[in-house]
């Protein structure tokens, strides 16, 4: 199945121009500009206090910016974000569900929330992707780190989003219950030609899925490009080393001679 | 399954999104039943209590024996604004403990659908609560709180409508200053408990106080309820008082919560907040 989202595909999915986030003296978003393609999946990387969950929360109207302006599907998210919020959506392992609902009470909620006209309908379909479908009836607060996130994953679907935002989409996996969450994410990404920006630690995960990746240090963008570009601009091997130069400070080029 | 089957539909103000976190919040009730014997049990405790010790009073005093329901209907109708303020309030922090409320505003749900749908459950809450409590009373003492007729319904809006403004700002202020704060929810209504004239007439207060106690809906809602038991006189002029000071407790209760739910934005509470 295939969003009616084509149309709008020349259009950015989020433009961000100036945006900051100040919290008293410190500064976590430091006037970042950028845009994100539709229909791509796009990475914030970046250690921690760089910036990403606060971006990521701004993005989708959280957190209220210091200063700048938002984009999201065409829409200024200061001043008209609930023209929006339906058709995106997020998950984080730092925002949970209700544990004591079951999963299917948890997704049926939800599914009403995005204004789903056939709310069961909308659960059977998120269920039947992230194959679920045993754990509807269970308690959330029951399921293993890897079902918890699925099951987070399918409320991240449950209105089919356009514009996806992932914080660390995989935290706290096993190697094969992140690649298949991997695998889901590719599949709904290719089948609805969502957009997807997702902000993580894991290097060899951003390689496989992204084909953008933005790298935020101290607030700011350090760097800009596909997986293979930055490794290639850094002379390292991999994504990882590229990180680890900008995380020490070490800038583009330097790496390669150290 | 068809596309058109999925449709979204994204009106400015929704009524079923206020049901949809109506759903989620009966769900948790459904899902408990100790949480909701809890809802008729101290209730119910209270009027046990109470009704004793006016069984007691009335066979030693004139004044009581001539009307009996005087203290059983202040502890039942006190319980209307307790229940209203604390099930307003704890359907707010249920949010706050399960770390969903990052969740629910990422979702098309507006603040004030969320207090359409607090409103409404706090209501269920305080009728679950309500109602066995004074058939009880009905059973233990012959007293039937039914029996002050429509009066009994200005008297439970009013009340319950105060307990709404409080619960609206409280939970603002839960949210703005975090959980640290929640202690709040539980308190805060008991300091207008002596100067609501529950059990007795605002003009027992010293006169500094009775100008306070004035200034609250509660106290006039008592009055009337004193004035409907022992003179058999319904005075709707107080209760329009009641209703006129409620409507800006309300507002200025709804404003509290959105300003302090700007703030949690502005400070990035609502990705953080959580046990």
């Amino acid at each position: 199945m295939r969003l009616a989202i084509v149309a709008a595909m020349s259009e950015p999915a989020i433009i961000a121009e100036g945006l900051a986030k100040r919290f008293d003296d410190v500064v976590a978003v430091d006037g970042i500009d950028f845009a994100v393609a539709r229909g791509g999946v796009t990475a914030l990387l970046g250690g921690n206090g760089a910036g990403k969950t606060t971006t990521i929360g701004m993005l989708l109207g959280l957190v209220t910016p210091s200063a700048g302006r938002i984009e999201v599907l065409g829409t200024d998210m200061l001043r008209h974000r609930h023209r929006v919020l339906g058709r995106l959506n997020f998950s984080s392992p730092y925002v949970d569900l209700p544990l004591r609902l079951t999963v299917g009470q948890n997704l049926r909620v939800y599914a009403e929330l995005y204004g789903m006209r056939d709310a069961k309908a909308a659960v059977a379909l998120v269920a039947d992707r992230l194959r679920i479908a045993e754990l509807l009836k269970r308690r959330t607060g029951s399921l293993s780190a890897g079902q918890k996130t699925r099951v987070a994953l399918a409320k991240a679907l449950i209105n089919l989003p356009e514009l996806l935002l992932l914080d660390e989409p995989t935290a706290s996996l096993d190697p094969d219950s992140a690649g298949w969450i991997r695998d889901v994410l590719t599949a709904y990404q290719r089948d609805s030609g969502a957009t997807i920006l997702l902000a993580s630690h894991n290097m060899a995960e951003v390689e496989v899925l992204a084909d953008d990746v933005i790298m935020l240090g101290q607030g700011r963008i350090v760097d800009r490009g596909a997986p293979a570009e930055l490794v290639q601009r850094f002379g390292r091997r991999n994504l990882e080393e590229v990180f680890l130069d900008i995380a020490r400070g070490r800038e583009r080029g330097l790496g390669a001679a150290e | 399954m068809s596309v058109p089957v999925l449709e979204r539909h994204t009106p400015a103000f929704s009524l079923r999104r206020v049901f949809a976190l109506v759903r989620r919040y009966l769900y948790l009730l459904r899902g408990s039943w100790p949480r909701i014997v809890e809802l008729a049990y101290w209730p119910t405790v209270q009027m046990l209590m109470w009704g004793f010790l006016t069984q007691f009073l009335a066979s030693h005093s004139s004044f009581i024996a001539q009307a009996f329901g005087i203290l059983l209907a202040g502890v039942l109708l006190w319980d209307v604004l307790f229940r209203g303020q604390i099930g307003l309030s704890i359907s707010f922090l249920e949010e706050m403990w399960s770390r969903n409320l990052g969740h629910l505003f990422v979702s098309p749900l507006r603040p004030v659908e969320m207090i359409g749908s607090l409103v409404t459950i706090s209501l269920l809450r305080t009728l679950i609560g309500a109602v066995p409590t004074s058939l009880f009373a009905m059973v233990f003492f012959d007293f039937s709180v039914y029996s002050m007729g429509l009066a009994l319904v200005a008297f439970f809006f009013n009340l319950i409508f105060l307990g709404w403004a409080m619960g609206l700002a409280i939970s603002g202020m839960v949210l703005r200053l975090g959980l640290g704060a929640e202690s709040l929810a539980w308190a805060a209504v008991f300091a207008l408990a002596p100067i609501s004239g529950i059990y007795y007439p605002i003009a027992t207060l010293p006169e500094w106080l009775q100008v306070v106690a004035w200034c609250l809906p509660s106290a006039y809602v008592f009055e009337g309820m004193r004035a409907l038991l022992i003179d058999g006189v319904f005075d709707g002029a107080l209760m329009l008082r009641a209703l006129a000071l409620n409507l800006v407790y309300f507002v200025l209760g709804a404003l509290v919560f959105l300003r302090c739910f700007e703030a949690a934005r502005n400070r990035a509470l609502l990705l953080q907040i959580g046990e």
